[in-house]
């Protein structure tokens, strides 16, 4: 899908937003959910850039790291990909605090998603740092550079390029494990709805809503990543013949 | 690798020490053993051209050199100095080594240089930005230093108007020069060629053997390279080593390697060679 596309859908999924908001029925519950959207927003960003940070960390160590840092990092990609990130949130906010550590909520969402997707992450900066040619360290080994500079000059800014596809994914999955955020007590969007739906029962009204809301933020997400894409790609291969 | 025990290479009669010793390296792959106790000087300004069938190991010598293989047995001296290995700890003048360190091989690595098959210039960064990276970087020029050097580099190699240009923008003979240009501003002493002409389509292999020619004569590098042009290595090199099997089977002055070969491998191969064109 094109950025030219992509606008379009974003565009459409904002008109459509409005032409359901103009309706009477829909349109009371549009301020709550509006509310419970900015909190998916900022659960969303604030994971999102966490978990680029953990990824890029985590996936560096487990390649070049030395052992302890290695098996640290290998640990962390395990647990947090083998363990559900419901019992991962519920972890930080239920079982954290008998051994004394409180965190608000908010930073529980953050910080057990950002850790989930990071893990995932780990993967993806692994990988994009392995599909660079083996020629490139060895043209950097010859022009004596040495392996950290090699990686943050050369291969880097490489592998940025072949990353960014997957990380539009996994911060759309990002987006959408944020509704259950609502168990631990947080009025994000998916838990405004039902909220609103319990006590209203508008449920068809409140739900569509939901859906459309969700969907423009993830065609947000989506064009973006777009434009990233595109820019990073011009900046690799300026004037690539073939 | 082993601690091992070498002489450091002194001055043969009348001449200088070499710039380049290979002391008995064994470099093995699992249960193959590409070179097989190999012994070679060269001398500083020596052209070598290094001949020989595909799998004979002539780019393993040069990426052992280039320290892109460690080697299973063996040291490797460069400019009077042990490469692969430094000397043990209070083992001053009894020729005691051990396996260098990466500071070690930082150190005596700069004094090498390596030109690829496939030119393996960065992607992501112009002609010249190619050229300035690692002196920046590693050498700790200013990046007008980088910059100027890069520019008379390049314009050496009479890409002078392409200095702006990206990789993906240049041809194959054109990138090849960039990379000459990229190695030479680290001012090697040594340089080593893996069949820089090979990836080229015919009719731009002239123009990187001609900045090859020009660096010979102008320059007094050490230089190595592993060709399949008979016609450049007769021509050009001081010496030429045909490679069969991991040893090196003859060596001698071109004219007479070439005009009158003494070993039957080296017949079989010229003419192969020959036959093909
Ligand atoms: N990384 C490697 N792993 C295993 N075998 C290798 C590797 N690199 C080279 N070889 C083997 O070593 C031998 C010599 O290779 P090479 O030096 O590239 O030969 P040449 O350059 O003369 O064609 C070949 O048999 C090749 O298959
Ligand atoms: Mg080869």
């Amino acid at each position: 899908m094109g950025v030219r596309q992509t606008t379009i859908l974003v565009i459409l999924s904002f008109v459509a937003g409005l032409v359901v908001a103009s309706f009477a029925g829909f349109r009371e519950f549009i301020p709550g959910l509006l509310e419970g959207a900015w909190v998916t927003v900022r659960i969303t960003v604030q994971g999102c850039l966490l978990a680029v940070v953990m990824a890029v960390i985590a996936g560096i160590a487990k390649m070049y790291g030395p052992w302890p840092l290695r098996w640290l990092a290998v640990c962390y990609i395990e647990v947090f990909r083998g363990t559900s990130a419901l019992v991962q949130l519920f972890w930080l906010f239920f079982v954290l605090p008998h051994f004394g550590v409180f965190l608000e909520p908010m930073t529980v969402a953050v910080v057990g998603l950002g850790l989930n997707v990071g893990a995932y992450g780990a993967e993806v900066v692994r990988g994009a740092i392995q599909a660079v040619p083996r020629g490139q360290w060895e043209a950097s080994t010859a022009l004596n550079l040495t392996r950290m500079q090699a990686l943050r000059r050369i291969i880097l800014p490489q592998a940025l390029v072949a990353m960014i596809p997957p990380w539009g994914n996994l911060f759309i999955e990002l987006l959408k494990s944020t509704a259950i955020v609502s168990l631990i007590t947080i009025g994000d969007l998916a838990f405004r709805a039902q909220q609103m739906n319990q006590t209203t029962l508008k449920t068809v009204q409140i739900f569509s809503i939901v859906l459309v809301m969700y969907l423009a933020i993830s065609m947000v997400i989506t064009l973006l990543m777009r434009l990233l894409e595109r820019r990073a790609a011009a900046g690799l291969s300026r004037g690539r013949v073939s | 690798m082993e601690a091992s025990t070498s002489e450091r290479p002194a001055a043969a009669e009348g001449g200088v020490a070499p710039m380049v010793r290979f002391d008995r390296v064994t470099k093995r792959y699992g249960a193959l053993t590409v070179l097989d106790d190999l012994q070679l000087d060269i001398a500083a300004g020596e052209k070598v051209a290094i001949i020989g069938p595909s799998g004979s190991g002539k780019t393993t010598v040069l990426r052992m050199l280039m320290t892109l293989e460690r080697i299973d047995g063996g040291v490797i001296w460069v400019d009077g100095e042990p490469m692969t290995h430094m000397p043990g700890p209070g083992a001053a003048g009894s020729g005691s080594l051990v396996p260098a360190s990466q500071r070690h091989l930082r150190q005596v690595r700069g004094k090498v240089g390596m030109v690829f098959q496939h030119f393996n210039l960065f992607p992501h960064m112009s002609a010249l930005k190619n050229c300035m990276e690692a002196p920046v970087t590693v050498l700790g020029l200013s990046r007008k230093e980088a910059r100027e050097r890069g520019a008379e580099l390049l314009s050496m190699v009479g890409l002078g108007d392409k200095l702006d240009h990206f990789p993906g923008q240049l041809s194959g003979g054109q990138q090849q020069r960039v990379a000459i240009a990229r190695a030479l501003a680290m001012r090697p002493k040594v340089m080593l060629f893996d069949e820089v002409t090979s990836a080229l389509d015919p009719e731009l292999v002239g123009e990187v053997l001609t900045v090859i020619r020009k660096l010979g004569a102008e320059h007094d590098l050490t230089m190595i390279m592993v060709t399949h042009q008979m016609g450049f290595a007769k021509e050009f090199a001081d010496r030429v080593c045909f490679f069969y099997q991991g040893r090196i089977a003859e060596t001698g002055a071109p004219a007479e390697l070439f005009g009158n070969p003494e070993n039957e491998r080296t017949r079989q191969f010229l003419s192969a060679v020959l036959e093909a064109g």
